[in-house]
């Protein structure tokens, strides 16, 4: 393709983020408009492509839109970008939220030029991940990620923002310091940094100095931090409850799918082996995060933080499904990492209008809000009855074929143990979100809250926007399931698929 | 009895090791400046010597000396002047007391 | 009418009600907010529209002589060598009677709810969720996949929580919405694992294609069995039967037209339907149809002797709902498909009347408390007929619609299992003696509240008429085995002697009997007051405590496991295990690396002295290695 696309979907935040940040004397105003635009034309290129990507079988596990050039020739690193059924939706996903937050940071006042360039430049980031090819690509722009949340988390947040952004910044610094040693591993060992090349030839192109589990975990770390996997979830709660409302949509929404992209992408793809061998362990963690994390969530007292622990028991699906090693679990899966994404996004998005019309957080404080703020009930109902998996929403069609998948997926023993038990997620689901809205927004009215605002137009749209994608995803799943299978089909064939 | 190469270096040893002790031991900084004026005394015997006894044919030990004695001059001026300048300050010229930029 | 129906008809019998709950939603209640009716008569005229088309379809069918129909499908969910979900539906005769009794119930809860909801806040929302419920149940009883009946199953469930929750700002129907979704998803769980056990098993979710593979034995015995009892842990989720049953009565709750709808004729009925749907795996497996049979005879009794104490008069009817429903149970476990979803179709007349009746009094006097009720006969006749001819078709008296089916149940259990027989003939008795008492309490007496009882106005009164009548007549479908014909049970118990002809066996007479002798006792504590109800309550103090107080189960559940022992220990641990000894160890991994960065800082003492002294012994530790080792 002559038109650079993707590097144009890529690069064009960050442009934004420029000039935002360059050219002076820009008003707040302004600002906001060139944000918009910069994320907006992202969007809809992005759109552009997802229709335009071929679905035909026989394109199955082609990348497409690719774009090559040779970047540092003595360690055969290249700027190599493209997508394929895996990380299409992913883009998708992401100029999606990139584009909303903007509309969600509508309100943000303090520091409004610093604000948005690191928003976009945020955007930037999660985009280079999903779409490069080049391990040593891949892992700069995981790495610039960082930088922009830790300031945004430090200054635009709230409560503890420095102790959570420092905490954010060093887990995953951590789990990276683990992947570059594995990715430097797997380049010692074949000489190759191209993604494509080696999940295609696997490691037999390596000359065995160092043992392939070791690699595998090592990169492995690095995703299980961000996903996040228990234990090594901690951080996450911290984060999302600090961080300013558009920060938590981007963070919950794209960022933790990160993780489970790289497992996919990097960890199953090259060493398919090693994750059957080492399956059972991460399937059991699986199902810790799922039934563990839902069980921490019904007791959490923070609006904010009951929902960052609800999204580390959702991800355990993402973990189930991925080392359930089937094709239809590791569609669900990418399913779920997508349908996650809007629908915690949205769930965000309405308990930042919650805390910001109430100037309440504590849930025991909360109450009878539905007569209040209508909508703002109506569409937290929606948010929650997608998040418990309710049929036609987005939720339930990846937990179901999540389900459905590592059932009968025969890669791995005992995977009926690991479901049955994981459906009890569900359950604690559905308990939770209840809970949730019972207390916030049902029971008698309380007068302390009387005349707070409802949510208004631009609120409203920006929410209609997420529900019409977890509604169209829930009732009409073949329109990602088509662009995932080509993703995943190659990949799952590892495993007789 | 000749003196033999071992002689001086021997006595450059004992003079290194007296100078080291003194730099180590000593509060008081011109003592210590006068300590490393020692070492450099130790340091410049040994060169002569191994020059006078291993490569006689060459001058590179005595022209070291002189290296050293043009340098070492120089740092006890410097040396000097630093610790008259901490001592109009601070009036103290013992080194543990002299801590602006410790922890 | 002789035509065969066309396929896109049929597929508007689903639609009709979906197009209105999308109307209503997106269009009428955002911008026509002001003109309430207007949601109302799109929904009405949608449910009629299906109930036509139904009604069509049953022709067609009845002109086939296979008795069903093939509609093309859609590709839903397909991913080539994995999975393969098309939207299709199924037609055959449980499908349209359940068509039949969904929309003819519905749309006489819909006209109702035009007096009853009229001047509520939310009448726009009610029927957005009406609608969506309709939908959603028409869904459920024709596709073809039990992928896709999960979907609208769960969809009902969200209906029922919407709905009960209705008067969200009332705390009790704030817990009981939230209760009724949890127990029934704790059903679903059951119904999830055996959709997932079948597609493990066979790797196909539909249905025609399961009942071939369990018909034909391809289905491993162990397999079939741990199926069939997922599935029927569902329908004991959504039938409320024993133990799952603690959400009906609480979920009464809701708008009373709802628990017409909802919580009496249709979505409850569901269970016993989504049974009905899966008989052939049911029929393969003898231990779980047995589990059927009992749990079924079991909650029919057990929810008849609380509904004996309630003195709410939709409280009654929620047990009476429960005990009927393991009735119907009982009767598929004993009899099969017919027997149970005949009572069904009865039930779903008779039942929804008495809740519609509940209302109609509610509407008259403001409390549904019968201690503040009385005497409404006088002031409330079409009420107080409607209700009364719904009370003797429940309690089994002849030639109503009551009688017929449970007679059949009664004549299925008597020859497969003597207990279960027994168990249900004293049900009969109790059924009997608490709807009667209903009566005499609502209606017999002297008025003992404080507002001012009328009649309810036509609208809501039509629709009772129109149901009394289908109470009374709807069991003469099977008098002469017609009913069960069509749905290829012809030859089993039932009584197919016609109208009169039933009169010739011993059993009906025992069971008018026993209902005869229940509203006899009813007669003589509440009405006629020969005997005194306190003193009947104090010589039976302890059943009488055990049943008023539900036999503790509500405390048992939610109080004792729900919240003592999960929430509190379980949850309440794993919450400081979280914060305490994971992020403890985090954060303690932190404080570590700075308290050791603390203490050997020490080391960087500033003195060059000492730095001097260390890099000395450092070089003469090289050279004595050097020296030793060298």
């Amino acid at each position: 393709m002559d038109f650079n696309c993707l590097s144009i979907i890529i690069f064009l935040p960050v442009a934004g983020a420029i000039v935002i940040a360059m050219v002076p004397g820009l008003s707040a105003r302004l600002i906001r408009y060139i944000a918009a635009v910069f994320t907006f034309i992202p969007l809809v290129l992005s759109l552009v492509l997802f229709c335009a990507f071929d679905r035909s079988a026989g394109m199955a596990g082609a990348v497409q839109f690719q774009e090559m050039a040779a970047w540092i020739e003595p360690i055969n690193a290249d700027y190599h970008i493209g997508v394929d059924g895996l990380s299409m939706p992913l883009v998708l996903l992401t100029a999606l939220l990139g584009f909303l937050v903007v509309l969600i940071s509508w309100k943000v006042e303090l520091r409004v030029r610093e604000y948005f360039a690191w928003l976009l430049l945020l955007e930037t980031s999660i985009l280079g991940v999903f779409c490069s090819l080049d391990l040593l690509l891949f892992f700069i722009f995981w790495e610039i990620e960082v930088i922009p949340m830790y300031f945004l988390i430090s200054i635009w947040g709230a409560g503890r923002k420095e102790y959570s952004a420092i905490k954010y910044v060093i887990y995953t610094l951590f789990g990276s310091a683990l992947m570059l040693a594995g990715i430097l591993c797997i380049y010692f060992s074949t000489g190759s940094l191209d993604m494509i090349e080696l999940s295609q030839s696997g490691l037999a192109m390596a000359q065995m100095v160092i043992p392939a589990a070791p690699m595998f975990f090592l990169l492995l770390a690095g995703f299980a931090v961000k996903l996040p996997v228990f234990p090594l979830h901690t951080w996450l709660p911290d984060a999302h409850t600090d961080a300013p409302t558009a920060v938590s949509v981007v963070l919950a929404g794209t960022l933790i799918k990160m993780g489970g992209y790289g497992m996919i992408r990097i960890c199953l793809s090259i060493f398919p082996d090693s994750a059957q061998q080492y399956a059972p362990l991460l399937l059991a963690l699986a199902t810790i995060n799922i039934v563990y994390g839902a069980a921490v969530t019904l007791r959490q007292t923070d609006l904010k933080r009951l929902i960052a622990y609800s999204s580390i028991s959702h991800m355990g699906f993402v973990l189930l499904g991925i080392f359930a090693l089937g094709e239809l679990s590791l569609v669900g899966a990418s399913l779920q990492m997508f349908s996650h994404g809007i629908i915690t996004g949205l769930l965000f998005a309405v308990t930042g209008l919650v805390m910001h019309n109430t100037g309440e957080r504590n849930i025991g404080k909360l109450g009878g809000l539905g007569k209040q703020m209508p909508a703002i009930a109506a569409i937290f109902t929606i948010g929650g009855i997608a998040a418990m998996g309710v049929p036609a929403t987005s939720g339930f069609i990846a937990e179901i074929s999540v389900f459905l998948g590592a059932f009968v997926s025969k890669a791995v023993d005992g995977l009926h143990i690991y479901t049955i038990i994981s459906m009890l997620g569900i359950l604690l689901a559905a308990a939770y979100m209840l809970l949730l809205i019972q207390r916030v927004f049902l029971g008698p009215v309380l007068k302390k809250y009387s005349g707070v605002k409802d949510a208004d137009k631009l609120e409203f749209c920006y929410c209609a926007v997420f529900i019409i994608a977890i509604i169209l995803v829930g009732v009409y799943p073949m329109v990602l399931t088509d662009v995932i299978n080509s993703g995943i089909a190659p990949v799952a064939a590892f495993w007789g698929g | 009895m000749t003196l033999g190469l071992e002689h001086f270096l021997i006595l450059s040893s004992v003079l290194f090791a007296i100078g080291l002790y003194g730099a180590l031991s000593r509060r008081s900084a011109v003592v210590i400046l006068m300590s490393i004026e020692v070492m450099l005394g130790a340091v410049s015997i040994a060169m002569v010597a191994f020059s006078r006894y291993v490569v006689p044919a060459l001058l590179t030990g005595q022209v070291f000396t002189i290296f050293i004695i043009v340098v070492a001059a120089a740092e006890a001026t410097v040396g000097l002047a630093i610790i008259i300048a901490i001592y109009r300050r601070r009036e103290t010229i013992d080194v543990t007391k002299i801590d602006l930029m410790k922890w | 009418m002789e035509a065969i129906i066309p396929n896109s008809l049929v597929w508007m019998i689903f639609l009709l009600p979906l197009i209105s709950f999308v109307l209503i939603a997106l269009f009428i209640k955002p911008f026509l907010n002001n003109s309430p009716r207007i949601s109302g008569y799109i929904t009405i005229s949608a449910v009629a529209g299906s109930l036509i088309l139904s009604l069509w379809l049953l022709t067609s069918l009845l002109n086939t002589p296979s008795h069903e129909l093939i509609i093309p499908d859609f590709n839903w969910l397909i991913i080539e060598g994995s999975i393969n979900i098309h939207l299709g539906l199924t037609i055959d005769m449980l499908t349209v009677i359940m068509c039949i009794v969904v929309t003819t119930v519905s749309l006489m809860v819909q006209i109702y709810s035009q007096g009853y909801m009229h001047g509520d806040p939310g009448y726009h929302r009610y029927y957005v969720y009406m609608s969506l419920f309709t939908t959603a149940m028409l869904g459920l009883v024709m596709v073809d996949n039990l992928l896709l009946m999960y979907v609208f199953w769960e969809l009902v469930g969200l209906c029922s929580y919407l709905l009960i929750g209705f008067w969200f700002h009332r705390p009790a129907a704030a817990r009981a919405a939230k209760k009724a979704f949890i127990v029934t998803r704790l059903g679903d769980f059951g119904f999830l694992a055996a959709i997932l056990v079948l597609f493990f098993s066979k790797g196909t979710l539909d249905v025609s294609q399961l009942h071939g593979y369990a018909v034909a034995g391809a289905i491993g015995s162990a397999t079939l069995t741990w199926a069939a009892i997922g599935i029927f842990l569902g329908a004991a989720g959504k039938s409320a039967q024993f133990p799952l049953h603690v959400w009906l009565p609480d979920a009464m709750e809701g708008p009373t037209p709802v628990s017409a709808l909802i919580h009496a004729a249709t979505m409850v009925a569901a269970g016993v339907f989504l049974v009905a749907r899966m008989f052939p795996l049911f029929e393969h497996s003898p231990e779980a149809l047995s589990i059927v049979a009992y749990i079924g005879g079991f909650t029919a009794i057990f929810a008849a002797t609380m509904g004996l104490v309630m003195n709410d008069i939709k409280r009654v009817l929620a047990y009476s709902t429960i005990s009927q429903l393991g009735y119907m149970m009982l009767g598929l476990g004993v009899g099969g498909v017919a027997i149970g979803i005949f009572h069904l179709f009865n039930h779903a007349f008779f039942k929804a009347l008495l809740f519609l009746g509940a209302g109609s009094v509610n509407h008259g006097t403001k409390t549904f408390d019968m201690r503040f009720m009385g005497g409404l006969r006088k002031v409330m006749p079409w009420t107080y007929a409607t209700f009364l001819i719904a009370s003797l078709s429940i309690a089994g008296i002849w030639p109503l619609a009551g009688f017929w089916s449970k007679d059949e149940i009664l004549a299925s259990a008597l020859s497969e299992n003597t207990l279960l027989f027994v168990l249900s003939m004293i049900t009969v008795f109790m059924t009997a003696f608490y709807m009667f008492r209903v009566v005499f309490m609502t209606f017999g007496g002297e008025y003992r509240g404080s507002e001012k009882p009328h009649e309810s106005p036509p609208v809501m009164v039509v629709p009772m008429v129109v149901l009394a009548v289908l109470a009374v007549v709807s069991g003469w479908f099977n008098a002469t085995g017609g009913f069960s014909h069509l749905l290829g049970h012809g030859e089993s118990h039932s009584f197919t002697e016609g109208f009169f002809g039933i009169l010739s066996h011993p059993l009906p007479w025992i069971s008018l009997a026993m209902a005869g002798s229940g509203i006899l006792l009813a007669y003589a504590m509440y009405s006629a007051k020969w005997i005194s109800p306190h003193r009947i309550a104090w010589f039976f103090r302890s059943l009488y405590v055990l049943f008023s107080k539900k036999y503790w189960m509500d405390e048992l559940y939610e109080d004792a496991i729900g919240q003592r022992l999960l929430s509190d220990r379980l949850f309440a641990g794993m919450k400081l295990l979280d914060s305490k000894v994971i992020d403890g160890a985090v954060n303690g991994v932190a404080d570590t690396v700075v308290d050791i960065g603390n203490s050997v800082r020490r080391a960087q003492s500033g003195q060059l002295q000492l730095y001097g002294l260390f890099i000395i012994l450092g070089v003469l530790a090289i050279v004595i290695s050097l020296l030793i080792w060298g």
